[in-house]
Order: structure tokens, then sequence, then C-alpha cells
């Protein structure tokens, strides 16, 4: 099933609905929101935050029926995650005497800025390929030049150009310069 | 969020790597983890030899039962079935 080009509500429905593949494509598209949460915003340690993501994608799909606004799937995980993360802190403070308190508005300088970098992603996703890939293999995966030019068959040279040129084009769309933005690399 | 300059936003597209793989694939499997579920804690309600089962040997009564998910998601099943298995909760 073809889901990339489905908004939030479209993809809430077909999960509802049962259809074939849904329930994958929700996990994939807001998988790095919750995992951003999880291990940068609250630092959870790797089997904390692995129980937490996996917590807040079993409570999504008991309660995705009872989502009131389609539209907010984003606000609601965000929310779910936040809460699931302080529980696990307190019952780690509880648990480890001298262990810190879960102090949320320490983290949300962080949360915020991963609030901001959602915004980000989507002019990413709106830019599109090659620049989308690039970027994202560069930024967000971490991959040296030689690794993105052998993945997409680009010489290693240009890559750095590539990078800063693909900046400029999300930029500049998130700026409203859209259509030029949107050309092929 | 307009007015962000390219540093801005390569800093922003760092705090967004991919979930780890398993985490994903481990939670892509919970509707059928889920069904799993249900029919194991229905059964171990309603038979007691299978409960000594599945307190004993949770992957093999899981296989017996032909059920086999990834080790996240026995994991989770473990976790779930812990007031089945006798365990305190939290």
């Amino acid at each position: 099933m073809e889901t990339a080009g489905l908004s939030d509500a479209q993809l809430v429905t077909r999960c509802r609905a049962g259809e074939p593949g849904a329930w994958n494509a929700f996990v994939e598209r807001f998988s790095r929101y919750v995992y951003a949460i999880c291990s940068r915003g609250f630092r959870l340690a790797p089997s904390d935050a692995e129980d937490v993501f996996q917590e807040v994608f079993a409570r999504a799909y008991e309660k995705l029926g009872e989502l009131r606004n389609d539209d907010a799937v984003l606000p609601w995980l965000g929310q779910l995650t936040r809460r699931l993360c302080i529980d696990r802190m307190r019952v780690l403070a509880r648990d480890a005497p001298g262990a810190a308190e879960p102090d949320e508005r320490a983290a949300e300088e962080t949360l915020n800025a991963i609030d901001d970098a959602i915004a980000v992603r989507a002019a990413l996703d709106a830019v599109g390929d090659p620049c989308s890939e690039i970027l994202d293999r560069f930024f967000c995966r971490d991959e040296s030049y030689r690794t993105i030019g052998d993945a997409l068959d680009l010489p290693a040279g240009t890559i750095a150009s590539r990078i800063s040129r693909c900046l400029a084009k999300v930029r500049e769309l998130m700026e409203g310069g859209g259509a030029s933005a949107r050309l092929e690399e | 969020m307009n007015g962000y300059d390219e540093e801005q936003i390569a800093r922003l597209l760092r705090l967004l790597p991919p979930a780890p793989e398993a985490w994903v694939q481990a939670a892509q499997e919970l509707p059928e983890a889920r069904a799993a579920l249900d029919d194991l804690t229905a059964r171990a309600e309603r038979d007691a030899a299978f409960r000594l089962e599945l307190e004993a040997d949770l992957e093999r009564a899981l296989a017996a039962a032909g059920y086999e998910g990834s080790p996240s998601v026995v994991s989770r099943l473990r976790r779930l079935l812990e007031p089945v298995e006798g365990a305190e909760p939290g």
C-alpha cells in the first residue's frame, strides 16, 4: 500500500480500518519522533528508551480509536511519549536512591527543538530526492561522504557541495520559496 | 519555523536519527503480538496446564502455540504475562 502521500489523518483512518500495511506505515512515520523524545529529549538509557518506545506504540495501537482529532496524532503521540518517559524516570528514581527525579522543564528546550525538527523533516520530504536522501544520510544517519557516494553512485568529492545546495533548498522551501526548491538537484 | 539558516536546519535534522530497526520491526509486529497475547492469556485462564507451560518456558510455549515473534516482542509478551505468571506488578 502506498502511504507516502497520505496525511497523518488519512493514515490514522486506514489504521483504524485495519488496512494491510497501514500500521507498519504508521510506526515508520512516527518512529523517529518517539525515538527522539526518549533518547534525545529525556536521555533515557537504550533499554529504557526501547521499553518506552514499544509501550508508546502499544498504547497508540490500543487507543487509536479514541483519538478525537486525527490531524492531532503527532502531538498526541508526543504527549503520550513524554508521559511514559517521565513515568519511567520516576520508577528509575524510586528504584535507585539518589537518582535524579524527572524534570520535564530541563528537557523542554530539546523537546521544543524536536518539534521544530519535525517541521524541517516535512520540508525535507517536500524537497524530495536526491536532496532528501543525501541530507538524511549525512545528518540523520551520520554517514560519511564516501558511504553516501557509494550508495547513491555519486562522486564522494561532490557530496559536500550537494549537501550545501540541498540545505539551501530546504531553507528556501521553509521560507516559502517552495516552487524553485522542488527543482531537481 | 521560518528564518532558520542552514546551520540551524542541520542541527535540527541531527535530532531525528532513525530509530533502531529492530525496535521499529517489533512495534510493527504489535498487532500480531496482541492477537497472540489475547489468545495466550485466554488459554492460560482456562487451562492450568498451559499456564504452567508458559511459566516454565515462554518461548517454547509460544512456538508450540504456533507463534514466533522477534526477541523484543517475546520480551514484551513476557512482561505483559507477568500477572499470569504470578509476578508482582510494577
